[in-house]
């Protein structure tokens, strides 16, 4: 058996598939993510990254969202598949 | 006259309330793909039955936490102005980031509708919703349209007509948290009660007391403050 492999959301290369496993992060940021859809179990798609790597476009939901380092980098999840 | 009623429609952003809003009330309220396009609150009326329906468009939001002016706007209308109905309307294509807002708005107040909108595009993907049970599970009125082409109307003004006459009534899920939550809860919520009575759901302000939501208290203080004055 396989461990799976934990990564940070801001460590996502292109086309990977993460499956969210914790949010470190508290209050109202917390919440805001946690309305867009990065929820625990919630598969996100890393959809394109910026020149310099911030922002990053997520696929969560059915929908595209950025983020930022301070928040993609306290995201971590289960790398699923890594788009090949 | 006594039979004028508020309606108030909820929704994420880009779910077509507004284009439900003006199929209804014959409005051209402008409508746009762009973030928080609904600033302010446009209100429009239909006549249905010998009642007038006012119908109120609040922005669109993900959320109704407050985390923005929008969702204050939204929040505060929905839960102090007390409209006679919420309608919530959903985008039938992706259900589950819209679920989010119906559940907070079912916390928040009693009479809701969940108005499944853009019926016909998620059909065409092959998405096939059970309103009936949704309808069992949430203990509100499911309806599925599409705003645009005006499938579904007849059913929701008709569900609306029996909510404000006391034919239907709302009975909303109350969501279970987890037992140190629910305790502290029960802790709360009579204090909660012997300040805003049956104004506002007491569960829901002692959930927002939990979160520490302090915006919320802004808010009741100055209400009470108000009514101290007048």
């Amino acid at each position: 058996m396989v461990q799976p492999k934990i990564i940070k959301l801001v460590d996502g290369e292109k086309g990977n598939i993460i499956k969210i496993t914790d949010l470190q992060l508290d209050g109202v940021m917390r919440r805001r993510l946690l309305d867009l859809g990065f929820i625990k179990g919630a598969q996100v798609e890393v959809v394109r990254k910026s020149p310099l790597g911030d922002p990053i476009a997520f696929r969560v939901s059915q929908t595209t969202i950025a983020l930022r380092k301070e928040e993609s980098s306290k995201i971590e999840g289960e790398l699923i598949s890594n788009g090949e | 006259m006594g039979n004028e009623y508020r309606i108030a429609l909820a929704g994420n952003p880009n779910t077509g309330k507004s284009t439900l809003f003006n199929a209804l009330t014959g409005l051209r309220q402008h409508t746009g793909n762009w973030a928080g396009k609904t600033v302010s609150l446009a209100q429009g009326s239909v006549e249905y039955k010998n009642k007038t329906f006012q119908f109120i468009d609040l922005p669109g939001t993900y959320s109704l936490f407050s985390n923005s002016k929008d969702e204050e706007v939204a929040r505060n209308y929905i839960v102090f102005e007390k409209p006679d109905v919420t309608l919530v309307v959903l985008d039938a294509t992706s259900l589950e980031r819209n679920f989010n807002l119906a559940l907070q708005v079912l916390e928040m107040t009693k009479n809701v509708i969940i108005c499944i909108n853009l019926i016909d595009i998620a059909e065409k993907q092959g998405i096939e919703i059970k309103e009936r049970l949704l309808t069992n599970r949430l203990g509100v009125p499911v309806i599925k349209i599409s705003a645009r082409n005006k499938i579904g109307f007849p059913l929701l003004l008709d569900t609306i007509d029996r909510i404000v006459t006391g034919a239907i009534e709302c009975q909303p899920l109350v969501l279970q948290y987890p037992d140190e939550i629910e305790e502290k809860i029960r802790q709360i919520e009579p204090h909660v009660r012997a300040i805003v009575g049956d104004h506002v759901s007491a569960r829901w302000v002692a959930l927002r007391l939990l979160d520490g939501d302090e915006s919320l208290l802004d808010e009741i203080n100055r209400l009470i403050t108000l009514k101290g004055a007048s």
